[in-house]
Protein backbone atom coordinates (compact mmCIF):
# COMPACT_ATOMS: atom_id res chain seq x y z
CA UNK A 1 0.00 0.00 0.00
CA UNK A 2 2.90 2.47 0.44
CA UNK A 3 3.42 3.70 -3.02
CA UNK A 4 -0.38 3.55 -4.01
CA UNK A 5 -0.93 6.10 -1.32
CA UNK A 6 0.03 9.56 -3.69
CA UNK A 7 -0.46 8.05 -6.45
CA UNK A 8 -3.82 6.78 -6.32
CA UNK A 9 -7.34 7.51 -4.48
CA UNK A 10 -8.78 3.62 -4.76
CA UNK A 11 -7.22 2.98 -1.01
CA UNK A 12 -9.60 6.09 -0.24
CA UNK A 13 -12.62 4.62 -1.11
CA UNK A 14 -11.91 1.24 -0.01
CA UNK A 15 -11.56 2.70 3.69
CA UNK A 16 -14.84 4.29 3.32
CA UNK A 17 -16.93 1.56 2.30
CA UNK A 18 -15.10 -0.38 4.66
CA UNK A 19 -16.29 2.60 7.47
CA UNK A 20 -19.50 3.00 6.09
CA UNK A 21 -20.63 -1.09 5.84
CA UNK A 22 -19.18 -1.28 9.58
CA UNK A 23 -21.36 1.66 10.76
CA UNK A 24 -24.42 -0.04 8.98
CA UNK A 25 -23.32 -3.27 10.62
CA UNK A 26 -23.69 -1.55 13.98
CA UNK A 27 -26.70 0.47 13.46
CA UNK A 28 -28.53 -2.71 12.78
CA UNK A 29 -27.27 -4.89 15.44
CA UNK A 30 -28.15 -1.46 17.47
CA UNK A 31 -31.96 -1.47 16.16
CA UNK A 32 -33.12 -4.99 15.83
CA UNK A 33 -30.79 -5.93 18.95
CA UNK A 34 -30.72 -10.30 17.94
CA UNK A 35 -31.98 -11.82 21.83
CA UNK A 36 -29.22 -13.95 22.42
CA UNK A 37 -26.59 -10.99 22.24
CA UNK A 38 -28.45 -9.13 24.18
CA UNK A 39 -28.79 -11.72 27.43
CA UNK A 40 -25.43 -13.28 27.30
CA UNK A 41 -23.51 -11.48 29.86
CA UNK A 42 -19.78 -11.66 29.18
CA UNK A 43 -17.27 -9.94 31.19
CA UNK A 44 -19.79 -7.65 33.29
CA UNK A 45 -21.94 -6.33 30.22
CA UNK A 46 -23.84 -7.73 27.37
CA UNK A 47 -22.32 -9.76 24.20
CA UNK A 48 -23.72 -7.26 21.85
CA UNK A 49 -21.86 -4.27 23.40
CA UNK A 50 -18.31 -6.34 23.61
CA UNK A 51 -19.07 -6.66 19.21
CA UNK A 52 -19.92 -2.52 19.33
CA UNK A 53 -16.49 -1.88 20.80
CA UNK A 54 -14.18 -4.35 18.97
CA UNK A 55 -16.17 -3.00 16.13
CA UNK A 56 -15.38 0.69 17.20
CA UNK A 57 -11.76 -0.21 17.39
CA UNK A 58 -11.64 -1.62 13.95
CA UNK A 59 -12.96 1.97 12.73
CA UNK A 60 -10.77 3.74 14.90
CA UNK A 61 -7.78 1.65 13.16
CA UNK A 62 -8.91 2.50 9.92
CA UNK A 63 -8.87 6.22 10.68
CA UNK A 64 -5.70 6.17 12.32
CA UNK A 65 -3.44 3.87 10.04
CA UNK A 66 -4.90 5.16 7.18
CA UNK A 67 -6.60 8.43 6.82
CA UNK A 68 -4.21 9.60 9.59
CA UNK A 69 -1.39 7.90 8.09
CA UNK A 70 0.09 6.70 10.69
CA UNK A 71 0.55 3.14 9.24
CA UNK A 72 3.07 4.55 6.85
CA UNK A 73 4.78 6.63 9.04
CA UNK A 74 8.31 5.39 10.44
CA UNK A 75 7.88 2.92 12.82
CA UNK A 76 9.54 4.60 15.94
CA UNK A 77 7.01 7.71 15.05
CA UNK A 78 4.34 5.70 14.78
CA UNK A 79 5.20 3.52 18.48
CA UNK A 80 5.67 6.88 19.91
CA UNK A 81 2.35 8.09 18.82
CA UNK A 82 0.18 4.88 19.56
CA UNK A 83 1.77 3.24 23.03
CA UNK A 84 0.89 6.11 25.61
CA UNK A 85 -2.86 6.15 24.61
CA UNK A 86 -2.86 2.15 24.39
CA UNK A 87 -1.22 2.00 28.11
CA UNK A 88 -3.15 4.83 29.47
CA UNK A 89 -6.54 4.39 27.98
CA UNK A 90 -7.35 1.49 29.15
CA UNK A 91 -5.82 2.02 32.62
CA UNK A 92 -7.92 5.08 33.33
CA UNK A 93 -10.88 3.27 32.07
CA UNK A 94 -10.26 0.21 33.85
CA UNK A 95 -10.03 2.27 37.21
CA UNK A 96 -13.16 4.56 36.16
CA UNK A 97 -15.16 1.49 35.39
CA UNK A 98 -14.26 -0.16 38.82
CA UNK A 99 -14.70 3.01 40.86
CA UNK A 100 -18.02 2.68 39.61
CA UNK A 101 -19.32 -0.70 40.11
CA UNK A 102 -17.91 -0.33 44.07
CA UNK A 103 -20.20 3.23 44.19
CA UNK A 104 -22.98 1.63 42.94
CA UNK A 105 -22.18 -1.15 46.01
CA UNK A 106 -22.14 1.61 48.36
CA UNK A 107 -26.04 2.82 47.70
CA UNK A 108 -27.01 -0.33 48.74
CA UNK B 1 29.60 35.37 22.22
CA UNK B 2 25.73 35.54 21.42
CA UNK B 3 25.79 33.99 18.54
CA UNK B 4 22.25 34.20 16.68
CA UNK B 5 20.35 30.48 16.46
CA UNK B 6 17.84 30.78 13.94
CA UNK B 7 15.73 28.44 13.43
CA UNK B 8 16.55 25.13 11.54
CA UNK B 9 20.32 25.36 13.02
CA UNK B 10 19.39 24.02 16.47
CA UNK B 11 19.07 20.58 14.86
CA UNK B 12 23.21 19.34 14.17
CA UNK B 13 22.19 15.73 13.57
CA UNK B 14 22.05 13.85 11.00
CA UNK B 15 18.47 12.49 9.54
CA UNK B 16 15.48 13.21 11.11
CA UNK B 17 14.54 10.78 13.77
CA UNK B 18 10.94 10.43 12.85
CA UNK B 19 11.22 11.62 9.13
CA UNK B 20 8.60 14.01 9.86
CA UNK B 21 8.69 17.80 10.50
CA UNK B 22 8.08 19.69 12.95
CA UNK B 23 4.60 20.91 12.51
CA UNK B 24 3.23 17.54 12.04
CA UNK B 25 5.13 16.21 15.15
CA UNK B 26 3.25 18.71 17.05
CA UNK B 27 0.07 18.69 16.14
CA UNK B 28 0.03 14.62 16.80
CA UNK B 29 1.15 15.45 20.08
CA UNK B 30 -1.53 17.68 20.72
CA UNK B 31 -3.97 14.72 19.59
CA UNK B 32 -2.53 12.56 22.13
CA UNK B 33 -3.21 14.71 24.78
CA UNK B 34 -6.78 15.09 23.11
CA UNK B 35 -7.64 11.69 23.32
CA UNK B 36 -6.86 11.94 26.78
CA UNK B 37 -8.97 14.29 27.52
CA UNK B 38 -11.99 12.44 25.31
CA UNK B 39 -10.75 9.55 27.21
CA UNK B 40 -11.48 11.29 30.59
CA UNK B 41 -15.10 12.25 29.37
CA UNK B 42 -16.26 8.81 27.99
CA UNK B 43 -14.74 7.23 31.10
CA UNK B 44 -16.62 9.53 33.44
CA UNK B 45 -19.70 9.00 31.75
CA UNK B 46 -18.82 4.69 31.91
CA UNK B 47 -18.34 5.74 35.58
CA UNK B 48 -21.75 6.85 35.86
CA UNK B 49 -23.22 3.96 34.11
CA UNK B 50 -21.24 1.51 36.51
CA UNK B 51 -22.99 3.33 39.21
CA UNK B 52 -26.55 3.43 37.94
CA UNK B 53 -26.56 0.51 35.80
CA UNK B 54 -30.75 -0.36 36.75
CA UNK B 55 -31.80 3.58 36.56
CA UNK B 56 -29.90 4.90 33.81
CA UNK B 57 -31.70 6.02 30.60
CA UNK B 58 -32.39 3.44 27.89
CA UNK B 59 -30.30 5.52 24.65
CA UNK B 60 -33.52 4.37 21.96
CA UNK B 61 -35.94 6.22 24.22
CA UNK B 62 -34.22 9.45 24.34
CA UNK B 63 -32.54 9.81 20.94
CA UNK B 64 -35.69 8.84 18.40
CA UNK B 65 -36.40 12.11 16.60
CA UNK B 66 -35.83 12.54 12.44
CA UNK B 67 -36.35 15.61 10.80
CA UNK B 68 -39.54 15.64 8.91
CA UNK B 69 -40.59 12.06 10.05
CA UNK B 70 -43.09 11.41 12.91
CA UNK B 71 -42.92 8.53 15.76
CA UNK B 72 -39.70 6.79 16.42
CA UNK B 73 -36.70 6.05 14.66
CA UNK B 74 -34.33 5.33 16.97
CA UNK B 75 -30.22 6.00 16.17
CA UNK B 76 -31.40 6.84 12.41
CA UNK B 77 -30.24 10.49 12.67
CA UNK B 78 -27.31 9.47 14.61
CA UNK B 79 -26.01 7.09 11.99
CA UNK B 80 -27.06 10.08 9.38
CA UNK B 81 -24.57 12.74 11.38
CA UNK B 82 -22.13 9.24 11.55
CA UNK B 83 -22.50 9.18 7.96
CA UNK B 84 -22.02 12.89 7.33
CA UNK B 85 -18.67 12.66 9.25
CA UNK B 86 -17.08 9.88 7.41
CA UNK B 87 -17.80 11.36 4.29
CA UNK B 88 -16.22 14.55 5.01
CA UNK B 89 -13.04 12.40 6.44
CA UNK B 90 -13.09 10.95 3.07
CA UNK B 91 -13.38 14.39 1.29
CA UNK B 92 -10.44 15.23 3.49
CA UNK B 93 -7.78 12.83 2.88
CA UNK B 94 -8.68 13.01 -0.79
CA UNK B 95 -7.68 17.36 -0.40
CA UNK B 96 -4.42 16.08 1.19
CA UNK B 97 -3.97 13.26 -1.39
CA UNK B 98 -4.38 16.19 -4.36
CA UNK B 99 -2.31 18.05 -2.16
CA UNK B 100 0.91 15.71 -2.22
CA UNK B 101 0.24 16.45 -6.27
CA UNK B 102 0.53 20.11 -5.88
CA UNK B 103 -3.19 19.86 -7.67
CA UNK B 104 -4.32 23.16 -5.89
CA UNK B 105 -8.06 23.40 -8.03
CA UNK B 106 -8.51 19.73 -7.15
CA UNK B 107 -7.29 20.64 -3.41
CA UNK B 108 -9.80 23.54 -2.98
CA UNK B 109 -13.24 21.29 -4.35
CA UNK B 110 -12.45 18.85 -1.98
CA UNK B 111 -11.31 21.37 1.03
CA UNK B 112 -14.80 23.49 0.20
CA UNK B 113 -16.52 19.73 0.38
CA UNK B 114 -15.21 19.26 3.92
CA UNK B 115 -16.63 22.48 4.99
CA UNK B 116 -19.68 21.75 3.69
CA UNK B 117 -19.71 18.67 5.46
CA UNK B 118 -18.82 20.11 9.10
CA UNK B 119 -21.41 22.58 8.15
CA UNK B 120 -23.74 19.57 7.67
CA UNK B 121 -22.25 18.06 10.70
CA UNK B 122 -22.93 21.30 13.35
CA UNK B 123 -26.38 21.84 11.76
CA UNK B 124 -27.35 18.27 12.88
CA UNK B 125 -25.98 18.82 16.12
CA UNK B 126 -27.58 21.56 16.73
CA UNK B 127 -31.06 20.23 15.99
CA UNK B 128 -30.10 16.89 18.07
CA UNK B 129 -29.82 19.45 21.00
CA UNK B 130 -32.66 21.14 20.24
CA UNK B 131 -34.71 18.15 20.40
CA UNK B 132 -32.50 16.62 23.76
CA UNK B 133 -33.21 20.49 25.16
CA UNK B 134 -37.25 20.62 24.49
CA UNK B 135 -37.70 16.92 25.31
CA UNK B 136 -40.80 15.39 24.45
CA UNK B 137 -42.60 13.37 27.17
CA UNK B 138 -42.11 15.10 30.33
CA UNK B 139 -41.04 13.12 33.61
CA UNK B 140 -41.25 13.69 37.42
CA UNK B 141 -38.66 14.20 39.76
CA UNK B 142 -38.89 12.71 43.06
CA UNK B 143 -36.94 13.49 46.29
CA UNK B 144 -34.57 10.27 45.99
CA UNK B 145 -33.32 11.88 42.44
CA UNK B 146 -34.96 9.39 40.66
CA UNK B 147 -36.95 10.17 37.35
CA UNK B 148 -39.90 8.76 36.88
CA UNK B 149 -42.45 8.77 34.00
CA UNK B 150 -46.04 8.63 32.95
CA UNK B 151 -47.49 5.24 31.37
CA UNK B 152 -51.08 4.43 30.05
CA UNK B 153 -50.75 0.32 31.91
CA UNK B 154 -46.92 -1.13 30.40
CA UNK B 155 -46.96 1.32 27.72
CA UNK B 156 -44.66 4.95 27.95
CA UNK B 157 -46.74 7.62 27.60
CA UNK B 158 -45.82 11.40 28.58
CA UNK B 159 -46.49 14.53 30.88
CA UNK B 160 -48.62 16.43 27.83
CA UNK B 161 -50.63 12.93 27.27
CA UNK B 162 -51.63 13.17 30.81
CA UNK B 163 -52.70 16.96 30.90
CA UNK B 164 -53.83 17.00 26.94
CA UNK B 165 -51.79 19.53 25.70
CA UNK B 166 -49.50 19.23 22.65
CA UNK B 167 -46.14 19.54 23.70
CA UNK B 168 -44.64 20.19 20.35
CA UNK B 169 -47.37 23.38 19.87
CA UNK B 170 -44.35 26.23 20.73
CA UNK B 171 -45.90 27.56 24.16
CA UNK B 172 -43.50 27.19 26.98
CA UNK B 173 -45.62 25.22 29.63
CA UNK B 174 -45.64 24.21 33.37
CA UNK B 175 -47.02 21.62 35.07
CA UNK B 176 -46.83 21.03 39.07
CA UNK B 177 -46.71 18.12 41.51
CA UNK B 178 -50.68 18.57 42.20
CA UNK B 179 -51.76 19.00 38.74
CA UNK B 180 -50.27 15.55 38.06
CA UNK B 181 -51.63 13.90 40.82
CA UNK B 182 -55.22 16.01 40.39
CA UNK B 183 -55.08 14.47 36.61
CA UNK B 184 -54.02 11.17 37.56
CA UNK B 185 -57.16 10.51 40.11
CA UNK B 186 -59.56 11.55 37.10
CA UNK B 187 -57.82 9.21 34.29
CA UNK B 188 -57.50 6.03 35.66
CA UNK B 189 -55.94 4.39 32.71
CA UNK B 190 -52.53 6.62 33.21
CA UNK B 191 -49.47 5.68 35.91
CA UNK B 192 -46.17 6.05 36.96
CA UNK B 193 -43.06 3.80 35.42
CA UNK B 194 -40.61 3.86 38.03
CA UNK B 195 -37.00 4.31 37.44
CA UNK B 196 -35.31 1.08 37.04
CA UNK B 197 -38.48 0.25 34.59
CA UNK B 198 -41.35 -0.76 37.02
CA UNK B 199 -44.76 -0.06 36.56
CA UNK B 200 -47.25 1.09 39.29
CA UNK B 201 -50.87 0.90 39.42
CA UNK B 202 -53.07 3.92 39.23
CA UNK B 203 -53.86 4.22 43.14
CA UNK B 204 -49.88 3.40 43.79
CA UNK B 205 -49.04 6.53 41.44
CA UNK B 206 -50.90 8.89 43.16
CA UNK B 207 -49.57 7.71 46.62
CA UNK B 208 -46.12 7.69 45.06
CA UNK B 209 -46.58 11.13 43.71
CA UNK B 210 -47.66 12.20 47.13
CA UNK B 211 -44.96 10.97 49.49
CA UNK B 212 -42.40 11.29 46.59
CA UNK B 213 -42.77 13.47 43.96
CA UNK B 214 -40.91 16.66 44.22
CA UNK B 215 -41.52 18.57 40.60
CA UNK B 216 -42.32 18.20 36.69
CA UNK B 217 -39.41 17.80 34.49
CA UNK B 218 -39.54 18.99 31.13
CA UNK B 219 -37.00 18.95 28.93
CA UNK B 220 -33.27 18.85 29.75
CA UNK B 221 -31.13 21.51 31.44
CA UNK B 222 -27.48 21.00 33.25
CA UNK B 223 -29.91 21.01 36.41
CA UNK B 224 -31.77 18.12 35.25
CA UNK B 225 -33.36 16.12 32.86
CA UNK B 226 -36.51 13.77 31.58
CA UNK B 227 -34.56 11.11 30.66
CA UNK B 228 -33.01 9.81 33.95
CA UNK B 229 -30.52 10.55 36.18
CA UNK B 230 -29.06 13.94 36.42
CA UNK B 231 -25.43 12.77 35.09
CA UNK B 232 -26.89 11.63 31.83
CA UNK B 233 -27.96 14.81 30.97
CA UNK B 234 -24.64 16.60 31.98
CA UNK B 235 -22.72 13.99 30.32
CA UNK B 236 -24.64 14.41 26.94
CA UNK B 237 -23.61 18.41 26.71
CA UNK B 238 -20.22 18.36 28.19
CA UNK B 239 -19.70 15.61 25.63
CA UNK B 240 -21.18 16.32 22.77
CA UNK B 241 -20.81 19.88 23.22
CA UNK B 242 -16.63 18.93 23.67
CA UNK B 243 -16.81 17.46 20.59
CA UNK B 244 -19.15 19.91 18.42
CA UNK B 245 -16.68 23.07 19.80
CA UNK B 246 -13.58 20.82 18.00
CA UNK B 247 -15.79 20.27 14.89
CA UNK B 248 -16.90 23.75 15.03
CA UNK B 249 -12.65 25.07 15.53
CA UNK B 250 -12.15 22.47 12.67
CA UNK B 251 -14.05 24.75 10.40
CA UNK B 252 -12.91 27.85 11.37
CA UNK B 253 -9.66 26.09 10.68
CA UNK B 254 -10.37 24.36 6.93
CA UNK B 255 -11.80 27.98 6.17
CA UNK B 256 -8.43 29.65 6.75
CA UNK B 257 -6.28 27.32 5.29
CA UNK B 258 -8.77 27.04 2.21
CA UNK B 259 -8.38 31.14 1.78
CA UNK B 260 -4.50 30.75 1.87
CA UNK B 261 -4.76 27.37 -0.95
CA UNK B 262 -6.95 29.69 -3.16
CA UNK B 263 -4.44 32.89 -2.79
CA UNK B 264 -1.32 30.43 -3.57
CA UNK B 265 0.49 30.39 -0.22
CA UNK B 266 1.30 26.69 -0.56
CA UNK B 267 2.07 26.74 -4.24
CA UNK B 268 4.35 29.31 -3.23
CA UNK B 269 5.63 27.51 -0.38
CA UNK B 270 6.44 24.72 -2.39
CA UNK B 271 4.49 21.72 -0.43
CA UNK B 272 0.74 21.74 1.19
CA UNK B 273 1.92 20.39 4.04
CA UNK B 274 -0.64 22.90 6.15
CA UNK B 275 -3.66 20.62 4.13
CA UNK B 276 -2.33 17.33 6.29
CA UNK B 277 -1.52 18.99 8.86
CA UNK B 278 -5.09 20.55 9.05
CA UNK B 279 -6.66 16.59 8.12
CA UNK B 280 -4.92 15.29 10.87
CA UNK B 281 -7.47 17.61 13.06
CA UNK B 282 -10.01 16.61 10.89
CA UNK B 283 -9.63 13.11 11.11
CA UNK B 284 -9.06 13.12 14.93
CA UNK B 285 -12.75 14.82 15.16
CA UNK B 286 -13.67 11.97 13.18
CA UNK B 287 -11.99 9.45 15.38
CA UNK B 288 -13.58 11.19 18.25
CA UNK B 289 -16.93 10.62 17.00
CA UNK B 290 -16.83 7.28 16.33
CA UNK B 291 -16.30 6.26 20.45
CA UNK B 292 -18.99 8.99 21.02
CA UNK B 293 -21.65 6.92 18.50
CA UNK B 294 -20.83 3.67 20.18
CA UNK B 295 -20.33 4.62 23.96
CA UNK B 296 -23.42 7.36 23.92
CA UNK B 297 -25.50 5.78 21.34
CA UNK B 298 -25.23 1.98 20.89
CA UNK B 299 -23.96 0.42 23.94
Amino acid sequence: MANTTTNSNWWIWKVFWILLIVTTVEVVLGIIKPGFLINTQFLGTKLLNHIFIVLTIVKAAYIVLSFMHLGHERKSLKWTILIPPLILIPYLLFILLTEGGYALSLMH
Amino acid sequence: MSEKVTYGQAWKGGDKPFAASYGKLMMWFFLITDALTFSAFLGSYGFYRFKYPDIWPVPEEVFTHFPFLHGDHPLLFVALMTFILIMSSVTMVLAVNYGHKMEKKKVILWLSLTIVGGFMFLGSQAWEWGHFIHGDKGAIDTKTESIVHIAEGEKMSSVYNLMEVDGHDGSHHHFTINNVINKLETKPNFNIRTANKSYLSNSESIKFLQEEGTEVVLGANLKHNEYGVQNFGQCFFFITGFHGFHVFSGVIILIVILINVIKGTYERRGHYEMVEKVGLYWHFVDLVWVFVFTFFYLV
